[in-house]
């Protein structure tokens, strides 16, 4: 891999960038791996990477039914921030928040990372209760908060509505200053470099159709291009997590929803930070490019479809104006929907399965891009040394029959 | 927009209804005798499939009553709708 630096900068505008080395190969698949990841978002790339990079296992595979980077990880809407409740939680996010911030020199790749600040909004007393109850619990986990009143909340987003007369009127926010939002499609092509550098074989448009099995041991993928071998795989495929863990014969406390997200028009600079609401329920920030990224929720049944429902859109765009009367004459340009993974507990699944040398890494529902790093971390860990590393070790299968549920549907940020 | 035929109020939109999610998960009768996997099972797993889904949906705008629903979660298409008790389309009795 050639490194991105001012110097190479130069010297390819001297041939007009006509000859930059590509990012990454497309080689065609072996007959076995070591290891195969399955799905090539996010996750699954990162998951690749530190599976070389920290544990020098470079025979790896990762399979992608379409492009990298183009199901969850190309349509959420960037919001990075380590502010949840529990321990397990936030010892899993925080992680994750301390790779960010030195993943674009880790991957010699600008991700844009931005620490522009997250604001969680209050708009009821119960509301500023939790949100004092999750700033004190963070900062026991040593992780930074900081609990705003309305007044503060103006100072430091100066368009929001912090009118009394509001409809639900804000009180307050819990802030977190070391949050904010990353390029998504760069953390993918980031990740996806850097694993192809250290020998990764990316594999794309090749769809995995059957986990062939040889008693309670996997021994490989079949797939569009053909049977793939190997004696581990971990599946990273997020709304498709079901249909994946039924060709293992697996079930999952999984119920997959559409979520969807728009884009206004670029615009100047109007807002400093990520702003979210549980309570009226939308969330908003503003790309380096201008452009206004809002979030929806999720729509209430179940599908594949990858677009959401009109009625959705809506409640979310009522909920901004809400919060920003200033944007209701803004224009949107785009609208989209991925499919997210809900666990019963608004908390992802990464471990080992029933089946030997089967992973998943799933469920992260409605919040994954944020734990990109940190999920490839501890994923290549589980993988690597075939038991979960202690940061992920609460987030097993068995919970869901041990009991011992992690219910984070508070600092979830997206109601379901 | 979907549109759900309510079996007692005909047609209407889909911001009338509330999901119920997956239909006939029957809950288990010899309760003392399951064990926590069996127990997990009932309470969490999910079938969650790409295709063919019945559901139960609820008339919360209208006649507020439960029903079924047989929609393809991929195409979003209801394909039919009984009520509780009803036999289930495409299933022999």
């Amino acid at each position: 891999m050639k490194k991105y630096s001012i110097f190479s900068l130069v010297r390819n505008a001297l041939s007009y960038h006509e000859n930059w080395q590509a990012a990454w190969r497309s080689p065609p698949p072996k007959k076995e791996y070591d290891v195969i990841i399955i799905g090539g978002g996010g996750h699954g790339l990162a998951t690749a990477y530190y599976l070389a990079k920290e544990h020098g296992i470079t025979n790896v595979a990762v399979i992608e039914k379409g492009w990298i980077g183009g199901g969850n990880t190309g349509r959420n809407t960037t919001i990075v921030r380590s502010n949840y409740l529990w321990d397990e939680a936030t010892h899993l996010y925080e992680k994750s928040m301390k790779l960010w911030e030195g993943l674009a020199q880790d991957l010699n790749y600008n991700v844009m990372f931005s620490q522009r600040g997250v604001m969680n909004l209050g708009h009821s007393l119960q509301d500023m209760r939790d949100i004092t109850r999750r700033v004190n619990a963070n900062r026991l986990n040593g992780v930074d908060g900081e609990v705003l009143d309305a007044q503060q909340v103006k100072q430091f987003e100066p368009l929001i509505n912090i009118s009394p007369d509001a409809r639900y009127p804000i009180l307050g926010a819990s802030l977190q200053r070391r949050g904010g939002s990353a390029r998504h499609d760069a953390v993918a092509w980031g990740f996806a470099r850097g694993a192809d550098a250290h020998g990764v074989d990316i594999i794309q448009k090749c769809e995995v159709t059957g986990i062939r099995r040889e008693g309670e041991r996997v021994v490989g993928v079949e797939t569009t291009q053909g049977l793939i071998r190997a004696s581990k795989v971990g599946v990273v495929t997020a709304g498709s997590s079901s249909v994946l863990a039924g060709l293992a014969g697996l079930r999952l406390p999984i119920e997959s929803h559409p979520l969807q997200a728009f884009v206004s028009e670029p615009v100047k600079p109007v807002l400093n930070s990520v702003i979210m609401s549980n309570a009226v329920h939308g969330y908003i920030s503003q790309t380096d490019k201008g452009d206004l990224v809002i979030g929806a929720g999720i729509d209430a049944y179940t599908g594949y479809g990858q677009r959401g429902s009109f009625p959705v859109i809506e409640h979310a765009v009522q909920a901004i104006m809400e919060l920003f009367p200033a944007f209701s004459r803004v224009r949107m340009n785009r609208q989209w929907g991925g499919i997210v993974d809900v666990c019963p507990d608004a908390c992802p699944i990464i471990g080992l399965t029933p089946v030997k040398g089967l992973y998943f890494n799933c469920g992260w529902g409605t919040g994954g891009f944020k734990a990109t790093p940190g999920s490839g971390w501890v994923f290549a860990h589980t993988i690597a040394q075939n038991r979960p590393h202690e940061l992920n070790a609460a987030f097993s299968l068995e919970r869901f029959s041990n009991g011992h549920l992690i219910d984070e549907h508070g600092a979830a940020g997206v109601a379901h | 927009m979907l549109e759900i035929t309510c079996p007692w109020c005909g047609p209407r939109e889909e911001s009338e209804f509330s999901y119920g999610g997956e239909a006939h998960i029957t809950r288990p009768l010899d309760t003392d005798a399951l064990s926590d996997a069996q127990w997990g099972d009932y309470l969490f797993m999910r079938k969650n499939p790409r295709g063919l889904h019945h559901e139960q949906w609820m008339h919360a705008y209208g006649c507020r009553r439960w029903f079924n629903v047989v929609r393809n979660t991929l195409t979003y298409q209801i394909t039919s709708v009984y009520k509780v008790g009803e036999t289930i389309p495409g299933e022999k009795q």
